[in-house]
C-alpha cells in the first residue's frame, strides 16, 4: 500500500463518515413521510389526508411526556370535528411498558409503537418528547422540543387553531 | 517511515474512539431508570457523605436531578 492510496482511503472514509451522520432530521418546511412504510404498532388513523396532525414522540420512562398527556387528549376532544389528529409514538422498546402506561394515562388520541425505531431514526427528535404539527397538506409547520406546560399549551392552541383555519 | 506512522495513528485512532457511544434521546429509556442513580439507596449514600464531609472537607453536591433521560 502507498501512501497516496492511504490518502485516498482516508478521504474516502471521512466522505463516507459525512454522509452517514449528514443532518437527516425531519424539520420544519418537510413532508410528513407515508407512515405506512414504518412497522408500526396499532391501528394507525384512516387517513391523515386533509388533517392537521399533531405527530408526538413519546416514551414511558420520560416525566414530562407523562405531564403532555392530559393537554395532549384534552385538545384532541376540543379539535377533533375540526380536522385534528394527534398521533403519539412510542419509542418504548418493551410493549408492555408502553400498556402500563396506557393504562395509567388513558387518551383518546391514537397511540402506536415504533417498536423497530424506524419512524424515529428518521425524525430524529432531540430530546423526549418532541413534537411536530403538520398542516393540512402534510407539510411541517411547527416543532416542540420538551414539554413546558402552560407554555407549550398555549403554542399548540395557537398554532393548530391557526392551522385549522386555514384551506389546504 | 512515514507509512508507517500513518498506520500506527490509524490504528491508535481505532483503538481510542471505539469505546465512544452516541446514546440518541429515544433510546434513554435504561439510563433513565431508578436503579442507574448515583443516590438510589439512602444510608450508603449517607456513609459516603459522611466520609466525604469528616475526611475530606466536603459535603454536597453528589446528587442529580432525574435519571439520564435527558427530557426537556
Amino acid at each position: 500500500m502507498n501512501t497516496s492510496l492511504l490518502k485516498k482511503l482516508t478521504l474516502a472514509a471521512l466522505c463516507a463518515g459525512a454522509l452517514f451522520t449528514a443532518d437527516a432530521a425531519l424539520k420544519v418546511g418537510d413532508t410528513l413521510p407515508e407512515l405506512g412504510g414504518f412497522k408500526l404498532e396499532g391501528k394507525l388513523p384512516d387517513s391523515l389526508q386533509g388533517k392537521v396532525v399533531v405527530l408526538d414522540f413519546w416514551a414511558s420512562w420520560c416525566g414530562p411526556c407523562a405531564e403532555s398527556f392530559p393537554v395532549m387528549d384534552e385538545l384532541q376532544k376540543k379539535y377533533q370535528d375540526q380536522g385534528l389528529v394527534i398521533l403519539a409514538v412510542s419509542v418504548d422498546e418493551k410493549a408492555a411498558k408502553m400498556e402500563a402506561f396506557m393504562k395509567k394515562n388513558p387518551v383518546a388520541f391514537t397511540v402506536v409503537r415504533d417498536a423497530e425505531h424506524k419512524l424515529v431514526a428518521v425524525a430524529e427528535p432531540q430530546t423526549m418528547p418532541t413534537s411536530f404539527v403538520i398542516d393540512r397538506a402534510g407539510k411541517v409547520r411547527f416543532l416542540h422540543n420538551g414539554f413546558h406546560g402552560a407554555t407549550t399549551r398555549k403554542e399548540y392552541v395557537e398554532q393548530i387553531e391557526s392551522l385549522l383555519k386555514a384551506t389546504p | 517511515m512515514k507509512m508507517k506512522l500513518l498506520l500506527a495513528a490509524g490504528l491508535a485512532a481505532l483503538l481510542f474512539t471505539s469505546g465512544c457511544v452516541n446514546v440518541k434521546p429515544w433510546e434513554r429509556g435504561t439510563l433513565s431508570d431508578y436503579t442507574m442513580r448515583a443516590d438510589r439507596t439512602p444510608i450508603p449514600t449517607a456513609q459516603a457523605q459522611h466520609i466525604w464531609f469528616s475526611r475530606e472537607e466536603a459535603t454536597g453536591g453528589s446528587g442529580v436531578g432525574g435519571g439520564g433521560c435527558g427530557c426537556n
